[in-house]
């Protein structure tokens, strides 16, 4: 313990003079800092290098009602406008010269995060599958992606056997072992801070709500009678009937709405969390050296645990949207007392 | 704030690429894995269940054989009690027909020794008689016809010798 603290205290006189040169004297944009890394762009911005920014540029894809479509690579946006289309500067997306917003298909930094996170998925699991395929799992305990896939893959099992029921869980069984295992891929990916992670997809609204209305679908397409019965004429007494209906399409559809918030709500909250911490260092650089010493140990150390409470944050809303939906999926197959 | 409006873009993209590889993962990932996930399970409930048969076999088996190995140690000590009850019959009886048959021998020699001892006494007799005859012969033949006395003492011999005789 004795030890911990000297270490702390050799960190509170590291900095100071020598960054003192450094020390910027603009203020640093935090929301800017913090938006630019949780929003999407058409660019991926690795970092500053002298004074340069370093970043991979990506296609762009529109279609304008006008001239039709146009596909060229995003750092042809950096100086201004190209091919008639720029950048709006309040909303961050691309727009005619006349302000309208063109179809917009670009593969943005999101997109392409998705794009690697989906094929990651894609070999992780088939590779698990071939395992599966190539061994006798009756002989050989799994070994290597097996053993790590397998207690993941029959956790989510074994819940929609709980949640839907023996009859037909396995129907349902892939697609919440997908979800599962993309919102934990991406979350955990989005933890990383630098290239092929960093993007914030689970924190998208856009990626959230396709999951969700997955759910949704699922649940409403495959429902059977007993279920539709309960929203439309459930055994309630008669003065109830004409609002219960109400209550129910009211609910049903809040479902996947709650599904879509929370997952995106908590994914973004706890990235901007960490980025407010590690903002705080940039903040601290003009308050002197004790102060920005001092303050850099402490957001440190909170930046460490703030970290960590986002993996465990990363798998309990995974879990949590998983079970969820096999909780709807297992009400949508009731057959009835 | 454009962080609650959904991207047209994202959404497009997210269909596609979420549908594409969720019909791969679903005709080839998942299924594979969970179903032989669950065969395994499947084959280990039914190994422990068939382990714990064997299990209560091997215990009837060796209760049996402890019941089996108690068995022939009471008939092995029936057995030997019946097999020493009959050797001490046999002794007892080989004893008894040895004790007749001598008893037997003792009196044929008996009589034998009997028989031998009137015999050589008949002989003695017989002899003692002769003897006494020969004597009486030559003491007669000396003073027989001499005197009136004479003739007295060879009957009065005479008397004394067929005497014992009756």
């Amino acid at each position: 313990m004795r030890k911990f603290w000297y270490i702390v205290i050799c960190l509170l006189m590291l900095p100071g003079p020598a960054l003192r040169a450094q020390e910027a004297e603009e203020d640093i944009d935090v929301p800017g800092v913090i938006f630019g890394h949780i929003g999407d762009s058409y660019e991926w911005h690795i970092t500053d290098w002298g004074g340069k920014s370093i970043a991979i540029p990506l296609p762009v894809i529109v279609r304008s009602k006008t001239t039709g479509w146009h596909v060229f690579s995003s750092h042809h946006l950096e100086h201004g406008a190209y091919q008639g289309f720029h950048i709006d500067a309040d909303s961050g997306k691309i727009v005619e010269s006349d302000g309208t917003r063109p179809f917009d298909i670009s593969i943005t930094k999101n997109v392409l995060s998705l794009m690697m996170s989906c094929a990651l998925l894609l070999l992780i699991v088939l590779l698990t599958a071939r395992w599966y395929r190539r061994h006798d799992a009756l002989k050989e305990a799994p070994r290597g992606i097996a053993a790590f896939m397998e207690p993941l893959v029959m956790m989510v099992h074994d819940m929609a056997r709980e949640n839907i029921g023996e009859e037909d869980y396995r129907r349902y069984s892939p697609f919440l072992c997908m979800v599962f295992l993309f919102i934990l891929l991406n979350n955990f990916l989005g933890i990383v801070p630098f290239f092929p992670g960093g993007a914030n997809l689970t924190g998208n609204i856009a990626v959230t709500m396709v999951l969700a209305l997955c759910t949704f679908f699922t649940v409403n397409l495959f429902g059977t009678k007993h279920y539709y019965k309960d929203i439309f004429n459930p055994d309630v007494p008669g003065f109830l009937k004409p609002i219960m209906p109400v209550i129910e399409v009211f609910s049903a559809l809040m479902k996947p709405l709650s599904l879509t918030v929370r997952l995106f709500a908590n994914m973004l909250a706890g990235h901007i969390m960490i980025l407010s911490i590690v903002c705080v260092i940039f903040i601290m650089a003009k308050y002197g050296p004790l102060l920005f010493g001092s303050m850099s140990v402490v957001s440190v150390l909170f930046g460490v645990f703030l970290d960590m409470l986002e993996c465990l944050v990363a798998f309990i809303q995974a879990y949590v949207f998983t079970m969820l939906s096999s909780i709807y999926i297992g009400l949508s197959r009731q057959h009835g007392e | 704030m454009n962080l609650v409006t959904p991207d047209s873009g994202l959404l497009f993209w997210m269909v596609i690429i979420f549908g594409i590889v969720f019909f791969i993962l679903w005709k080839f990932g998942f299924p594979i894995i969970t179903d032989m996930v669950e065969k395994r399970s499947a084959h280990i409930d039914e190994s422990l269940k068939l382990a714990q048969e064997a299990e209560k076999r091997m215990q009837d088996l060796a209760r049996e054989q402890a019941e089996l190995i108690e068995k022939t140690r009471l008939e092995q000590n029936r057995i030997l009690k019946e097999a020493t009850q009959s050797r001490a019959a046999i002794i007892a009886k080989a004893e008894k027909e040895a004790a007749q048959r001598a008893d037997k021998l003792l009196e044929k020699a008996r009589t034998e020794i009997a028989a031998e001892k009137e015999s050589a006494l008949r002989d003695i007799r017989l002899e003692v008689a002769r003897l006494s005859v020969g004597i009486a012969e030559k003491v007669i033949r000396k003073d027989l016809s001499t005197d009136e006395a004479q003739m007295q003492y060879l009957d009065r011999l005479v008397d004394e010798v067929a005497a014992p005789k009756d």
